[in-house]
């Protein structure tokens, strides 16, 4: 991998850009690999990345049914925080975006994670002794936040809706600083680039039909390039994890519903921060290019159809004028629906998956994005060492057998 | 805007509808010792098909419940019918 740096960029620059090279190899698949992992998005290349930086196995196949980044890491509204009520989910998500502050760096690609806060409102003096206990319970996890008042509110986004008449007035929120936005395809991208540096084979265009199963442990894939084996093997596959269940024949309590996003014409800045009114459901955040990136709550119908609905679009859209009223007229640009994988508990499944030699790395639901590095970190644990690492023990899939819940959709009111 | 059809009531705005729960679903017989197992994949395992689906609903205009078919990926409803033995 040669590196990219300013030098770099000044000297192919003043040479026309020849000499760029292809930031990772298409190679056919081999017969064997020490590790295989299901899923090319942001999760799989990260595991891929973290076997060989931290385990040392670099001997590793990624197959991805379509291209790098195509599902949900590129449909997402990349967002990236850790303002979660419960210990468990705190230490989860925030050692992702301790992760995120390190990754340009540690890539060696510029994932533009920019920490501009993330600002939940308070519509009520009742939401406000909430969101003060919000803002404690983020203390006492070791998170950064701060409870503000109307007057902090406003000086921070003056967009917001602060007329006598509105239908949700703010009373203040509750900010995480280090909260922000990244760059989604950057994200696939930088961990495919450094995987491949070292050594890992990106298999694209490569679907799994059906695992290989011998004496009770999967050994490998039937794919549509032919049969790959391997030593052991993880699977990333966020809204279409059921579907490999079926084939692995294990059991999961997923329901894959579409979850919509929305992005506007390019505007002046008027927004420098992300902010998320829990009345509304509705969320947003401005673009390094202007687009306000607007996002909102699941759809309720289960879904694999990667398209949107009417009904949930005119929620998320009314809630933006409610929230901004001065934006109420702006155009969309473009809308989109991924398919995530929404468990009970509004928590992920890490872990074993029931078959000896397959582990799982799922049910993010409507927050996968944020947690791609941590959800490769220990997915790439549980796989070079066959155990839990101490963060990603809560979330194991026998929760739900013993009633060990991480009710994240209670704790918060909110789709997370 | 997509319409369902009540199977009481007739084509309706999907909004007035609600997803309830895939079909097919057997409580466990409560008279009897369940295992922790069962119980847990009795509330929280779903099948969560690609394709062809059957699911019971609510019309929460007449609150009656109802079996819909229909396809997850295009979102074609195939057919509804109600629960009630005699169709009624």
């Amino acid at each position: 991998m040669s590196k990219y740096s300013m030098f770099r960029l000044l000297r192919e620059g003043l040479t026309g850009n020849r000499g760029w090279g292809q930031a990772w190899r298409s190679p056919t698949p081999k017969a064997a690999y020490d590790a295989i992992v299901v899923g090319g998005g942001g999760h799989g290349l990260a595991t891929a990345y973290y076997l060989a930086k931290n385990h040392g196995i670099t001997n590793v196949a990624v197959i991805e049914k379509g291209w790098l980044g195509g599902g949900n890491t590129g449909r997402n509204t990349t967002v990236i925080r850790s303002n979660y009520f419960y210990p468990e989910s705190a230490a989860l998500y925030d050692f992702s975006v301790r992760l995120y502050e390190g990754l340009s760096q540690d890539l060696n690609y510029n994932v533009m994670f920019s920490q501009r806060g993330m600002l939940m409102l308070a519509h009520s003096e009742p939401e406000m002794e909430m969101a003060a206990r919000q803002c404690n319970a983020m203390r006492l996890n070791g998170l950064d936040a701060e409870l503000l008042d109307r007057d902090q509110v406003r000086r921070l986004a003056p967009v917001l809706n602060f007329r006598d008449d509105a239908r949700y007035p703010v009373h203040g929120g509750v900010i995480q600083p280090r909260g922000g936005t990244g760059r989604h395809d950057a994200v696939a991208w930088g961990y495919a680039r450094a995987a491949d540096a070292l050594g890992i084979d990106i298999i694209q265009n490569c679907e799994v039909l059906d695992f290989i199963t011998e004496a009770g442990r999967c050994v490998g894939v039937t794919t549509s390039l032919g049969d790959i084996r391997g030593g052991v093997l993880g699977a990333a596959v966020a809204g279409h994890s059921s579907v490999l269940a079926q084939l692995g024949g294990y059991d999961l309590p997923i329901t894959s519903y579409a979850l919509q996003a929305f992005v506007s014409e390019p505007l002046k800045p008027v927004l420098d921060t992300v902010v998320l009114s829990p009345a509304t459901g509705t969320y947003v955040s401005q673009s390094d290019k202007g687009g306000l990136v607007i996002g909102g709550g699941l759809d309720r119908v289960p879904s694999y159809g990667q398209n949107g609905n009417m009904p949930v679009q005119e929620t998320v859209l009314g809630g933006l004028a409610e929230m901004m009223p001065a934006l109420a007229k702006v155009k969309l640009l473009r809308h989109w629906g991924g398919i995530v994988d929404v468990t009970p508990d509004s928590s992920p499944i890490i872990g074993p998956s029931g078959v000896e030699g397959l582990y799982l790395n799922c049910g993010w639901g409507t927050g996968g994005f944020k947690a791609i590095p941590a959800g490769g970190y220990f997915l790439a644990h549980l796989m070079a060492n066959g155990a839990h690492h101490e963060i990603s023990r809560p979330f194991d899939l026998t929760r739900f057998e013993t009633g060990m819940l991480v009710d994240e959709s209670a704790a918060s009111g909110i789709p997370h | 805007m997509q319409v369902f059809t009540c199977p009481f009531c007739g084509p309706r705005n999907e909004t007035e509808f609600h997803f309830v729960a895939e079909a097919g679903k057997v409580r466990p017989d409560t008279t009897q010792p369940i295992s922790d197992a069962e119980w847990a994949t009795y509330l929280h395992t779903q099948r969560n098909e690609k394709g062809p689906v059957r699911e019971v609903w609510m019309h929460t205009t007449c609150a009656e419940l109802f079996v819909m078919q229909r396809d997850s990926v295009t979102m074609a409803v195939l057919g509804t019918q109600a629960l009630r033995k005699d169709g009624s």
